[in-house]
C-alpha cells in the first residue's frame, strides 16, 4: 500500500475540539482504505484552568497522556479504517488488548461514524510496525486519548467517498443519500451496500465532499452500554492467548529454572543428562536468564526444570529485604522545603510494599527463530521496542523478526516489557528448535515485575481554618521505564514548564500526580532508589500510593480542623467538575449513614488523566485482621465516555485492586527473592473479599475522552484506607495493613 | 506409555500420557483442549476448573490416570451439557454474555465452570455459597460474577 495525498483537513466542531484537527489520507488499495495520522495536529497544552492559591501543578496542564499524544504526534501514521468488497469494516490497532475493552469502544467509535452495526466492524491487533515510532504503546491510560480522534476522522472519510462513490453511480448529490446498517439509500429506492461501494470510493478520482466527524448528539451507538465484542469467545473459551496458539507447528513447550535470588546467574548445571532422560524432554539449553527445558508438555517441561541441580552465581540484591528496603527507602527522601512556620502542622509518614502484577495469565511467548528470520507472538504493550531488542538480539535486521500482539490475559502495566519475548527467542534460537514459553505461577511472582516499593513523607501546615502548605515527598524504588517510555518522554520534557533536569521517572511523576485540592503552597518530589530489581509502572503509576497516602492524610487535616471528611473535600477541591463527582457518591452511596460499631464508610477523591473520580466504601472491620468492604459507590467523570460498561468496569477493576493492595496483598522480599509464589500466599482479593454491592455513576459531560483505565484506584485506597481508620479507630501507615508471613514459602 | 480412555465433551478419546501427567497438560498439550487454562498448576488459583462426572475438579492437580473410563467436561464441552443445539449456551454462560463479566477473560472458563458447579449443589446460591468460590479474578470482576450467577440461577 502506499499513501495518497492529504485529502482534508478535517475540522472537529469547534466547541469540542478546535484545538484538535487530523489530517486523512486515502491509501491506494483494491478496496477502500482511508488513513489518519494518531496524535493531534493541532495539539497544543490546553492553558491552565482558574487562577488559584495553589500554582497548578505540572500534571494539570500537560499530563501523561497529553505528553504521549504529544510525543507521537510528528511520526505521523497512522491508523487505516477499510471497507472490503464484503462491506465488512475493519481496523488494526496499534495497541494491546489485555482486558480494557480498547477493541470494543474503538469498534464502537467506527460503527458509529460509518452507519453500520457492531458486529460489522472487525478491530485487530496490529503486528510490531516500526514505521509508528512511539506511537505504539499502551501505557497512560492513553489508548482512547490518542485514537479517538483520527479514527473518527478516518471513519468519516471513508463514510463520505463511500456515499461520493454511490452519488457519481445514481447521478445525484451526496447529500440526498442515507445510510444504515452499511447500506445507502438514494432517491426512488435504489440502494447499494457499502460492499458494491468499496471499489468506487477507493478511486483516487473520486470527488469528495469535506467530512466532518459526527457531534456527539448524533451518536447512537457512542455512549451507550455495550457489551465486550470478544465476550463469546471468552465465555465459550474459544478466546486464544498466546499459549492457545497453534501457530507453529512443533513448537515445544518449555519453562525456565531460575535462580534462588533475582537476577543470580548460571554457574553450572550438574545433572543435565539425567533430565534429558526424563519422559517427554527433548532439550536442556542454558540462557541468561536461567536453564530452559524443553519437552513435549508443559506438564513434563515443568518436571524436567523441577529436577533440575545448578549452581548459581549471586543475584543483584541478595543483600535486599523489606525492612533494608524500607530503610533505604527513608534515607533517600528529600527535605521539604516550606520552612517551619508557627503553625499547627500535620505530618505522617507512610510505608507501601512491594505489589506483584501477577496477571492471570503468566508471562509468555512463542518464538521461531531461523538462521535468517524469527517470528515472536506474545501480548505486548510495547512491540517496536521488543522487534528492536530481539533483532539486535539475534543479529538480524529488524525487518527480518516479526512481531505478532496477541490478545493479554491481564497486564496491569506488566505487559510493557517484553522479556518473555525476549527469553523465548534466545531459547529458540540455543535450542534451534521453536519453542512456547510458559512462565511457572511461582516465577511469575518471584521473577517478574512488580511496583516498586514507597516511602512517602507528607506535612501540612494549617492555621485559623486554613491550610497554608502542603508537601509530600516520596522516595521509590527505582521503577524501570525503559520500554521506550522513557525516550517518548525525554522528547517532550524539555516543554514541561518545570525547571531543571528532570529523570524519566521523575517526569512522569510530575506528569501524573497533583493534588486536587487548594492546600496552599503544594510542593511534590520523587527521589528513586536504584535498586535492581524487575519493578514496573504498575496500574496508575505512582498515583495509587502517592495519592491514595493522601487521601488518608486529608482526613487526617479535615478531622485538624474539626471538619466533617466531606465537608472537608467540599470546601477545598479546587472545582465544581470536582464537587459534582463527590456529590454523587455522597447521596448514592448514603455518607454519614449510622453504622454498626466495628463499621464505618470511607471516602476519596482522585483527578488524572483529565478525569476525576470519587469512591464512598464501607469497611466491616469487626474483625481488623479480616476487614470487608462490603458496600462501595463511585462516580467517575471522565469526559465523553464511549462504552459507560466498559468504564464501570474499569473503575471496579481498579477498587479490587485497591481493596487487595490496602488490605492484604504485598510482596516480601527475603535474602534477594520474593518469599511469594501464588495467590495462597499473594493475596489479591477473592471474591469472599470483595463487596456484596457496588455501584458505579457515571457523571454526565462533554468533552474529549479522558484516561480511565488506571483512574479508580488512587480514590478506592484512600476510601478503604480512611473506612478501616474510621472502623477501627487506628491511623493507617503501612500497606498493606495486615501483613504477615501467614504461609510456608516455596523452596528457592 | 498408557493409553487412558475418557469421555471428553461428549467424546470418546484416547490419550497417550504417563499416569501422573497432570490432565490439564494432556488436554492442552496433547488433545488441543484450551480452554482450561493455567494460572499456578498448585489447585489455587482454580483458572483450570473443569466437571469430571459433572462436578468441579481442578485438572492441574488430577492425574490423567484418575479420568480413564469417566467423563470430562471442559468449558467447550460445557453448553453440549445443556443442549443439543449448537447455536445455544448455558445459562451461566447467557449470563456471563448478559452482564458483561469478562474483562481479560483468562480466568472466566473456570469462573464460569465453578459456577455451574455451584449451581448443580444448590440451585438457589446464597452471597455465602458465592463468597466460597475461590477462583481468582486479577481483572476483578466479582461483583459481576456474583450478579451473573444470580441470574442465571433465577432462570435456571
Ligand atoms: S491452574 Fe489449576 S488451580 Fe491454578
Ligand atoms: S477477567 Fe481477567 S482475570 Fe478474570
Amino acid at each position: 500500500m502506499s499513501l495518497g495525498t492529504p485529502e482534508h483537513d478535517i475540522a472537529e466542531p469547534a466547541r469540542e475540539h478546535s484545538r484538535r484537527r487530523f489530517l486523512t489520507f486515502l491509501v491506494a488499495a483494491p478496496t477502500l482504505a482511508v488513513a489518519a495520522r494518531i496524535g493531534a495536529d493541532g495539539l497544543a497544552p490546553a492553558s491552565a484552568q482558574a487562577a488559584v492559591p495553589s500554582l497548578p501543578a505540572p500534571a494539570e496542564i500537560l499530563d501523561l497522556g497529553d505528553a504521549l499524544i504529544l510525543a507521537a504526534a510528528p511520526t505521523a501514521n497512522l491508523i487505516v479504517v477499510t471497507v472490503d468488497e464484503t462491506g465488512r469494516v475493519g481496523l488494526a490497532l496499534p495497541r494491546a488488548e489485555v482486558g480494557q475493552g480498547i477493541t470494543t469502544a474503538v469498534g464502537m467509535l467506527i460503527a458509529d461514524e460509518l452507519d453500520v452495526g457492531l458486529d460489522q466492524v472487525d478491530v485487530t491487533l496490529a503486528d510490531a510496525r516500526p514505521e509508528l515510532v512511539f506511537n505504539q504503546l499502551t501505557g497512560g491510560s492513553n489508548t482512547i486519548r490518542s485514537v479517538y480522534g483520527p479514527v473518527r476522522a478516518a471513519a468519516a472519510q471513508a463514510r463520505a467517498r463511500l456515499l461520493a462513490a454511490a452519488a457519481a453511480r445514481w447521478g445525484t448529490a451526496p447529500s440526498v443519500l442515507s445510510v444504515s446498517a452499511g447500506v445507502v439509500t438514494g432517491p426512488g429506492g435504489r440502494s447499494a451496500t457499502y460492499g458494491e461501494l468499496s471499489a468506487a470510493a477507493a478511486d483516487p478520482g473520486l470527488s469528495v465532499v469535506l467530512a466532518t466527524p459526527k457531534p456527539p448528539s448524533a451518536a447512537t451507538l457512542v455512549g451507550t452500554p455495550t457489551n465486550r465484542v470478544d465476550a463469546r469467545r471468552m465465555v465459550t473459551g474459544q478466546m486464544e492467548y498466546t499459549l492457545d496458539l497453534d501457530v507453529v507447528p512443533g513448537a515445544l513447550p518449555t519453562m525456565v529454572r531460575r535462580p534462588p535470588t533475582i537476577n543470580g546467574t548460571v554457574r553450572s548445571v550438574q545433572n543435565e543428562a539425567a533430565v534429558r532422560a526424563m519422559p517427554g524432554v527433548v532439550d536442556v539449553v542454558t540462557v541468561a536468564t536461567g536453564v530452559a527445558v524443553l519437552a513435549e508438555t508443559f506438564g513434563q517441561a515443568l518436571a524436567g526444570k523441577e529436577a533440575l541441580e545448578v549452581t548459581w552465581g549471586p543475584g543483584t540484591v541478595d543483600g535486599e529485604s523489606n525492612a533494608t528496603i524500607q530503610q533505604k527507602l527513608r534515607a533517600a527522601t528529600l527535605p521539604f522545603v516550606v520552612p517551619p512556620l508557627l503553625t499547627t502542622t500535620v505530618d505522617a509518614e507512610f510505608d507501601f510494599a512491594m505489589v506483584s502484577h501477577a496477571p492471570m495469565e503468566t508471562n509468555s511467548a512463542i518464538a521461531d527463530v531461523r538462521r535468517d528470520r524469527a517470528e515472536i507472538w506474545s501480548g505486548l504493550k510495547s512491540p517496536i521496542v521488543a522487534q528492536q531488542t530481539i533483532a539486535a538480539e539475534l543479529g538480524l535486521p529488524q525487518s527480518a523478526v516479526t512481531v505478532h500482539v496477541t490478545q493479554g490475559g491481564g497486564s496491569f502495566g506488566r505487559r510493557l516489557f517484553f522479556d518473555a519475548a525476549l527469553e523465548a527467542a534466545r531459547i529458540s534460537k540455543a535450542a534451534g528448535k521453536p519453542v512456547k514459553l510458559m512462565w511457572s505461577r511461582i516465577d511469575d511472582m518471584r521473577h517478574g515485575r512488580a511496583r516498586a516499593a514507597s516511602f512517602h513523607r507528607i506535612r501540612a501546615t494549617v492555621a485559623a481554618g486554613q491550610v497554608l502548605t502542603f508537601e509530600h515527598r516520596v522516595a521509590s524504588g527505582e521503577t524501570d521505564t525503559k520500554h521506550g517510555l522513557g525516550e517518548i518522554l525525554t522528547a517532550v520534557a524539555a516543554s514541561l514548564p518545570v525547571g531543571g533536569n528532570l529523570s524519566f521517572a521523575q517526569t512522569i511523576f510530575l506528569t501524573t500526580v497533583h493534588s486536587p485540592y487548594q492546600l496552599g503552597a503544594t510542593t511534590h518530589l520523587l527521589n528513586e532508589v536504584p535498586l535492581q530489581m524487575h519493578t514496573g509502572s504498575w496500574r496508575s503509576v505512582y498515583s495509587a500510593n502517592t495519592r491514595g497516602a493522601e487521601e488518608v492524610l486529608i482526613d487526617e487535616i479535615a478531622a485538624k480542623l474539626g471538619k466533617d471528611p466531606v465537608t472537608f473535600r467540599r470546601e477545598f477541591l479546587k472545582s465544581d467538575r470536582f464537587r459534582a463527582v463527590l456529590e454523587k457518591v455522597v447521596t448514592e452511596g448514603q455518607w454519614g449513614r449510622s453504622m454498626p460499631r466495628g463499621t464505618a464508610q470511607g471516602i476519596a477523591f482522585h483527578a488524572e488523566y483529565k478525569s476525576c473520580t470519587a469512591c464512598l466504601v464501607e469497611v466491616d472491620a469487626t474483625d481488623p485482621r479480616a476487614p470487608r468492604v462490603t458496600r462501595a459507590t463511585i462516580a467517575a467523570d471522565v469526559g465523553r465516555v464511549i462504552n459507560p460498561r466498559g468504564l464501570e468496569s474499569q473503575l471496579i477493576g481498579g477498587l479490587t485492586d485497591a481493596i487487595g493492595t490496602t488490605f492484604r496483598a504485598g510482596l516480601h522480599i527475603d535474602a534477594g527473592l520474593p518469599l511469594e509464589g501464588s495467590y495462597s500466599q499473594f493475596h489479591y482479593t477473592r471474591q469472599a473479599e470483595s463487596p456484596l454491592r457496588t455501584s458505579v455513576f457515571v457523571v454526565p459531560s462533554d468533552g474529549e475522552p479522558g484516561g480511565a483505565g488506571e483512574l479508580g484506584v488512587p480514590a478506592a485506597v484512600g476510601a478503604v484506607a480512611n473506612a478501616y481508620a474510621r472502623a477501627t479507630g487506628t491511623k493507617p501507615r503501612s500497606f498493606p495493613i495486615n501483613f504477615p508471613v501467614d504461609f510456608d514459602p516455596f523452596p528457592r | 506409555m498408557p493409553n487412558y480412555t475418557f469421555q471428553l465433551n461428549g467424546e470418546t478419546v484416547t490419550v497417550d500420557a504417563p499416569a501422573d501427567l497432570p490432565l490439564l497438560w494432556a488436554l492442552r498439550d496433547k488433545l488441543g483442549v484450551t480452554g482450561p487454562k493455567y494460572g499456578c498448576g498448585i489447585d489455587v488459583c482454580k483458572a483450570c476448573t473443569s466437571h469430571l462426572d459433572g462436578a468441579a475438579i481442578n485438572p492441574c492437580v488430577t492425574p490423567t490416570a484418575d479420568v480413564a473410563g469417566r467423563e470430562v467436561t471442559t468449558i467447550e464441552g460445557l453448553a453440549g451439557t445443556w443442549s443439543d443445539d449448537p447455536d445455544e449456551l448455558h445459562p451461566v454462560q447467557e449470563a456471563w454474555l448478559e452482564r458483561d463479566v469478562a474483562q481479560c477473560g483468562y480466568c472466566q472458563p473456570g469462573q464460569i465452570m465453578a459456577a455451574v458447579a455451584l449451581l448443580r449443589r444448590t440451585s438457589n446460591p446464597t452471597d455465602a455459597d458465592i463468597d466460597a468460590i475461590e477462583n481468582v479474578c486479577r481483572c476483578g470482576s466479582y461483583s459481576r460474577i456474583r450478579e451473573a450467577i444470580k441470574a442465571a440461577a433465577a432462570r435456571m
